[in-house]
């Protein structure tokens, strides 16, 4: 309109945008963003939460005694403070969640993404969701109470006692199928129809398809799903604590009780531990190392599920 | 199909087997699975049912199993449940509006928030157990071990649920209403509140409800907070203390073969 009338026809722009400034916009967004940096702060208190009493306790305990040695008895007197059987521990639960998670959920993800009619994958993967979604302690529940006595003493009979790894690890490892099927699923179904039509076309059976194209195809998310379900067995709790016993030892045996990092939290966070001793100090210095531990997982995790979507988006 | 002769045929009985059985192991790998939740579902059913009535629903602990009750818990469950709720809808969607209608990617701290709410979903419960003990429990808020803490301990854990799950519903939002609304005058707040979150409210109540169903059934960081285990009243505000059902039947499992728990 009022380029019309410019007389020597040299157009003005007409302006876009709003009239004047609109101040409640920018103070919504103002407060969104206010929101999104609760995230930030979260992760800067968990760290804070975590450091400041880890450098406490390692005013009192040296940072080598603890990362190296293989005594845990903060009860005893003298005091020791090794960590190693607590991370013998974690290591051990994780190890065999994950020999039973790895197998079950990438087999139920082939089986979803390349075997099952839609009408089946949907009739499924509910349940399996409702696996994911049982609460953990009733899974430790299940463990000490189930699992041990009747399928582990009565069913396979193996000498175990009432609390050990044994049975928490695998319980924790059927916890962990749903997460590693649902994260490897993701990847294979995002394969490209074509690679697979491709493949057919040469020949080849589904088994091959499946093993040799989809599966290596698919690779970084389901190492992504594979180290996110190591990343949840770490962090795990209740299963542990409940099922597998308290005993910091550096025994590899299975069939013993045995301490977690994230069970030890647990089981001295409920004790009475009086505030500001060592070792109340080394909830915080265990859950440090339970932290970077899980930090490092999760980052390698993000990375190759980044990587997958990258390739077939 | 035998007229094609033999270069198109069936493949060798062999191969054929093979396939069948992969096809079996990997179906077998998913009935596994299922046959685990079946027995777990049977076990808890099993060992549960008998004592499921009015009663234990109205009584409060107590010393003789066949007494006692889970009153507290539950109304302390119902009680950190709201407070989590309360904080993780409002707090949760603004997040997620901000990132996915607002941030630029390009930026690297958009994209270092993106990359840290991913982190956030997958730290263990118990650290947030320890958040929740240094900075609201003690330190500078010094609540207590009390409702409101318990509640946003637990709300802080399932935030990074919300925001994936409202994030990926607003994104759902075809871009074509965006710019029809934008086109028609209305400023970006206008458009996000009245179109684009309103087609996106079913996606977000998908993600509020699996968090909360998360939530409910968090123990370790309610274990570090310090939440009561024997407790014989039911929580009246938020600076008051509580116990919440996973606690309760965590309790109950930790005692020492009495009659509460005989297995």
């Amino acid at each position: 309109m009022e380029a019309a009338s410019t007389a020597a026809g040299a157009r003005a722009v007409p302006k876009l945008g709003a009239a004047r400034r609109r101040y409640g916009e920018d103070l919504i967004k103002g407060l969104l963003i206010l929101a999104t940096l609760l995230s930030v702060l979260t992760t800067t208190g968990i760290l804070i939460a975590l450091l400041v009493p880890t450098i406490d306790f390692f005013g009192d305990v040296g940072v080598w005694e603890f990362l190296s040695g293989g005594k845990w008895t903060p009860l005893f007197e003298p005091p020791s403070f090794g960590v190693r059987p607590l991370v013998v521990g974690t290591f051990l639960t994780t190890g065999i969640a994950m020999l039973v998670a790895t197998p079950l959920g990438l087999g139920a993800a082939i089986y979803l993404s390349e075997y099952a009619r839609p009408r089946v994958r949907k009739a499924i993967k509910p349940v399996l969701e409702i696996l994911a979604g049982v609460p953990t302690i009733v899974f430790g529940y299940f463990a000490l109470t189930f699992f041990t006595p009747e399928i582990l003493r009565s069913l396979l009979s193996v000498e175990v006692s009432i609390f050990n790894v044994l049975a928490a690890g695998i319980v924790m490892g059927f916890m962990i199928v749903p997460t590693v099927a649902s994260v490897a699923e993701d990847a294979m179904s995002s394969v490209p129809q074509s690679l697979r039509e491709g493949a057919f076309g040469l020949g080849a059976s589904k088994l091959h398809v499946s093993l040799r194209v989809v599966f290596p195809a698919a690779l970084s998310g389901i190492v992504a799903a594979v180290v996110l379900g190591v990343s949840r067995a770490i962090g795990e709790t209740m299963i542990v604590l409940i099922a597998a016993g308290q005993i910091a030892s550096n025994s590899v045996d299975p069939r013993e009780p045995h301490y977690s990092l994230a069970s030890f939290i647990g089981a001295t966070a409920k004790g009475d531990v009086p505030t500001g001793s060592t070792e109340y100090k080394t909830i915080f210095a265990v859950g440090m190392l339970l932290f970077v531990i899980t930090l490092v997982m999760n980052l390698v995790s993000i990375r190759f599920v980044r990587k997958y979507r990258q390739v077939y988006e | 199909m035998s007229s094609h002769g033999s270069a198109i045929g069936k493949a060798p009985a062999s191969l054929r087997i093979k396939d069948t059985g992969f096809r079996l192991v990997m179906l077998s790998c998913l009935g596994l699975s299922v046959l685990l939740l079946g027995l777990l579902l049977y076990d808890v059913v099993a060992d549960g049912a008998a004592r499921l009535d009015w009663d234990f629903v109205t009584s409060f602990g107590s010393i003789s199993a066949d007494k006692a009750g889970a009153q507290a818990a539950l109304w302390g469950t119902v009680a950190i449940m709201l407070v989590c709720a309360i904080f993780i809808v409002p707090v949760g969607v603004a997040t997620a509006i901000y990132l996915e209608e607002y941030a630029d990617n390009t930026r690297w701290w958009n994209r270092l928030i993106e990359v840290n709410i991913q982190n956030l979903a997958a730290v263990p419960s118990i650290v947030y157990g320890i958040l929740g003990l240094a900075f609201l429990v003690r330190g500078p808020l010094s609540l207590g071990p009390v409702v409101l803490a318990g509640g946003l301990t637990l709300g802080l854990l399932v935030l990074p649920v919300v925001i994936i799950a409202a994030r990926e519903a607003i994104r759902a939002v075809p871009s074509s209403i965006r710019e029809g609304s934008l086109a028609l005058g209305a400023t970006q707040w206008q458009t996000i509140r009245r179109q684009v979150l309103p087609a996106s409210i079913p996606g977000v109540a998908t993600g509020v409800i699996l968090a909360l169903s998360r939530a409910i059934g968090e123990t370790a960081p309610l274990i570090v907070v310090g939440a009561a285990t024997v407790i014989a009243f039911n929580p009246d505000g938020l600076d008051s203390r509580f116990t919440a059902l996973p606690i309760q039947i965590f309790d109950w499992i930790s005692r020492p073969s009495n009659d509460v728990n005989d297995y």
